[in-house]
């Protein structure tokens, strides 16, 4: 029957158009490839070895500029740090110390300090974002706590992002200042290449190769962004599973009560 | 229908005094309900559950949410974050905001397919259209709260909207900013607002089923209940019914709870507001896209077009009117529509009227998605003039040209011949 | 219609049937509803930032004998004092007999030099005075609550006035000679 038909037709259309997202990216940019992220998945989780190298990318390479400032010391404990290896860690750095007895914040004109402590958030490179846009000649470092769910395809691109600086192909106009990047809007980025070979040392023994280290920071970025994804995954299996079952046996019910109408 | 004995003491003192239980007993109970409704009559009830679950998952946000622009995006975070099951809680508000929209269409087009806003049932229909109102600023304004990039550039060029208004625009947009931007006095005041108009809903929602339950539901057939063979009690037919469609929404929901949180969601609202940045594409919940679209559609040259009208109306002004229009003209349905036949299963021509329909409005839905330019433009205006020709001219015409197909002689009568040809439970 | 025996029996077993699937739905229905309360109940409980600050570490090594400092730990002040070699003869001379909350002093210190204790008074939740040189130290040298006049001691212990108990102690360790975990 036609009418049947088209209404498989139009049910079909729907759910294709559904999920082929509706929004369009912004700019002209280059597809990121797709990679297997250890968090992808019904079943992903963290790979906790590799958090903690990517902990150490941003810490030696990112962390120069960019803050991650929805992440408190504390949180590294999910990573699988102990609590006296983050209270190293966050005593390595100093926070300011608030007023004194006397009342004082400065002493000297320098900010009085104090050592960082399991509840402070992990120190930003900057005090201000115009102090960090005057460190950055204008262009502002964002902040990367977010980052892969702040960006289409956010882990995807965070990952092409820093593995695609290249030179630029002849003609393609780079303004001063600027670096090329397919994969960025417009193509051109105001950060240079921030990984080399090598530039981290790996306690590990994981050869810091750039793809290694960007793949490494990306599952960081990954894990700060979005740090319920593992109890997220493991609780909605669970919900899941339970509700198809009830489901089914509501469907038991409601069959055996309507078949009292024939 | 029987007045029910109550046999607890305690339920029959409360009832004679104050008789809640006989009204739960007829109105949730014996209610009698067509027997041939199918599961696109489930909608309603879901509904009534999704606004529940709203409420509550709101009311827990609330508590941990603090309305300051320099504070909401980090205390959203913290909920994320810190709060016991926070991200649940949350991700259920987010997608539910989705899902109450998703099911509220299907529960309209179930009702703009069947014919039920025609007579007795006009006003179950608009206080239906006041309720989908009512949600759409309730979604607007919740969207504000995080104080992301969209929403703070969806306020801010959804406000702006009303500076059309003729003489009062600027001052009236100043009003709604409660300044002279969007800023923290306009996120304090949404935020009021967005936990006020919940209960508006619940209250709408009450009125909604006192009409409904004065004449009773449609039924796919459209024609009216004859006698008791055509009815049956709402529990437990009904109740076991709504129960599994819910039971299989649930699948649904937490699906994208669980394992797509961010599916229906902008990336650019993971980024704090910036009055000072404006991201690439500005673009509504989906929800509101088809709306968007209609906005957009109308040319900027429509001063031309019309010659005498932008005198009372200037140019920006026809797309807001044609948006408010799209919605507000679904009130008049019952009296544009002059076919006396509600199902559009014994109406052959509006039967592909309604689909060409349904489809136009999913197609100005992309185009609201897309950059208002090039081709997608000219297909926004072309579905915006069909969406405008349905509701105005072929609805009305097709009424009165177009030959119906014999309606059964009752509800029970058709159920039988259904099931007996096609052996398909009674409720198919 | 007549129905014979044994189209009764089946029946009543269809009828079991039927009773079994409908009494285990809704049971299973009941654990669904409340593990997804769960949630909402848990999400008031405090919160990891709130448990983050559950307990407070400070160096008291700039205290001096005879001296208390106040801190701030889960929202209410800690009094730590370190007492002076008399206050620890009063407050271990006193007759247990004696007492309206009797308690030894060796029950409430772990260092007879440092006394830690809750500085909110028992009887109705005051802040007692003493903390500072000048201030009221009541009748026996210890603290001294201005709301309904509660006398403590130099154990914090409850000795005079309407508080029915002696200051709380809270859990606290030391991890060297002069920084205490409290919490």
């Amino acid at each position: 029957m036609l009418r049947h038909k088209f209404i498989i037709f139009f049910a079909a259309a729907t759910i294709s158009g559904f999920f082929s997202n509706v929004v369009n990216s912004a700019g002209v940019a280059v597809k990121p490839g797709e990679e297997a992220w250890t968090t992808n998945g019904v079943f992903g989780s963290f790979d906790r070895k590799q958090l903690k190298r990517g902990w150490q990318v941003y810490n030696e390479v990112c962390a120069g500029c960019h803050s991650i400032r929805l992440i408190y010391y504390r949180n590294l404990a999910e990573m699988g740090f102990s609590p006296n290896e983050i209270k190293k860690i966050a005593g390595s750095v100093e926070v300011p110390a608030g007023p004194n007895e006397d009342g004082e914040t400065h002493k000297d004109d320098e900010p009085i300090m104090r050592p960082g402590k399991a509840f402070d958030r992990v120190v930003s490179p900057y005090a201000n974002k115009i102090a960090a846009r005057v460190a950055n000649g204008g262009a502002l470092p964002p902040d990367l706590s977010l980052m892969t769910k702040a960006r289409i395809n956010g882990a995807n691109y965070v990952h092409a992002l820093l593995t695609g600086f290249k030179e630029a192909p002849s003609g393609f106009k780079l303004s001063d200042g600027m670096h090329y990047n397919p994969y960025y809007p417009g193509g051109q980025i105001a950060m240079a290449a921030p990984l080399s070979a090598e530039a981290v040392e790996y306690s590990d023994g994981t050869k810091a190769t750039v793809e290694q280290m960007s793949k490494d920071v990306t599952a960081f970025l990954i894990w700060t962004a979005e740090p319920e994804l593992e109890e997220r995954k493991r609780l909605g299996i669970k919900v899941i599973f339970f509700l198809i079952i009830f489901t089914a046996m509501l469907f038991a019910v409601k069959r055996q009560i309507w078949s009292r109408l024939k | 229908m029987t007045k029910p004995t109550w046999k607890n003491p305690v339920v029959k003192w409360i009832d004679h005094r104050l008789p809640i239980f006989t009204f739960i007993d007829h109105s949730a109970i014996q209610h009698p309900t067509p027997r041939n409704l199918n599961y696109f009559w489930n909608f309603g009830s879901l509904l009534g559950f999704i606004l529940v679950v709203m409420i509550a998952s709101g009311i827990i946000l609330s508590m941990n949410y603090t309305a300051n622009a320099s504070l909401a995006f980090d205390s959203v975070e913290r909920i994320m974050r810190d709060v016991n099951y926070g991200w649940l809680i949350r991700y259920v508000h987010m997608n539910g905001a989705s899902m109450f929209f998703i099911v509220v269409y299907l529960h309209i087009f179930r009702g703009l397919y069947y014919g039920s806003y025609k007579q007795p049932r006009e006003l179950l229909w608009i206080i239906g259209i006041l309720i989908f109102l009512t949600m759409m600023a309730t979604a607007f304004l919740g969207y504000v709260l995080p104080w992301g990039q969209m929403s703070f550039w969806g306020a801010t060029v959804i406000t702006n909207l009303f500076s059309v208004i003729p003489f009062f625009g600027d001052t009236i947009v100043t009003w709604l900013w409660s300044g002279f931007s969007v800023d923290n006095p306009t996120l304090n005041k949404f935020f009021s607002l967005h936990y006020l108009l919940p209960f508006i809903i619940f209250g709408l929602v009450f009125i909604h089923l006192w009409a409904l339950h004065t004449h009773g539901s449609n039924n796919p057939t459209g024609i009216d209940v004859k006698g008791d063979k055509d009815e049956i009690p709402f529990h437990p037919y009904y109740t076991v019914k709504d129960a599994f469609g819910l039971g299989f929404f649930l699948v649904i929901f937490l699906g994208f709870v669980f394992f797509a949180p961010n599916f229906f969601g902008e990336p650019d609202n993971y980024i704090e507001a910036n009055p000072l940045v404006t991201p690439p594409h500005i673009v509504p919940e989906w929800y509101f896209l088809p709306y968007y679209a209609i906005l957009r559609a109308v040319p900027d040259n429509f001063i031309d077009v019309w010659g005498w009208l932008p005198v009372i109306i200037p140019a920006k002004t026809a797309g807001v009117i044609c948006m408010f229009a799209s919605i507000l003209l679904l009130a008049a349905l019952p009296w544009l529509d002059t076919s006396k036949v509600r199902s559009a299963n014994y109406r052959p021509t509006y039967f592909w009227l309604y689909w060409i329909f349904l489809i136009n409005t999913i197609i100005l839905g992309f185009v609201g998605a897309k950059p208002a330019e090039g081709a997608w433009l000219l297909i926004g205006r072309l579905s915006t003039l069909y969406y405008f020709l349905h509701l105005l001219v072929l609805i009305p015409l097709v009424g009165r040209f177009e030959k119906t197909k014999p309606l059964p002689d009752s509800i029970s009568s058709s159920v039988i011949s259904v099931s007996t040809k096609d052996e398909e439970p009674a409720n198919a | 219609m007549v129905t014979t025996s044994q189209d009764k029996k089946k029946e009543t077993v269809d009828d079991t049937k039927r009773d079994f699937l409908l009494y285990s739905t809704y049971t299973v229905g009941a654990v669904g509803a409340l593990a997804a309360a769960w949630p909402f109940i848990d999400s008031m409980n405090p919160s990891k930032d709130v448990l983050a600050l559950a307990s407070t570490e400070l160096d008291l090594s700039s205290v001096e004998e005879g001296q208390s400092i106040t801190a701030m730990w889960r929202g209410k002040p800690v009094f730590i004092r370190k007492r002076t070699a008399d206050e620890i003869k009063l407050a271990k001379s006193i007759k247990l007999s004696e007492l309206k909350d009797p308690q030894s002093d060796g029950d409430r210190v772990q260092k007879d030099q440092w006394l830690v204790l809750v500085g909110i008074c028992t009887h109705l939740g005051c802040i007692p005075s003493g903390q500072k040189g000048g201030d009221v130290k009541g009748d026996f040298n210890g603290w001294f609550c201005p709301c309904h006049g509660s006398h403590y001691d130099t154990s914090g212990r409850i000795r005079k006035g309407p508080a029915p108990k002696n200051l709380d102690v809270p859990p606290y360790r030391f991890t060297n000679e002069t920084n205490i975990i409290i919490g």
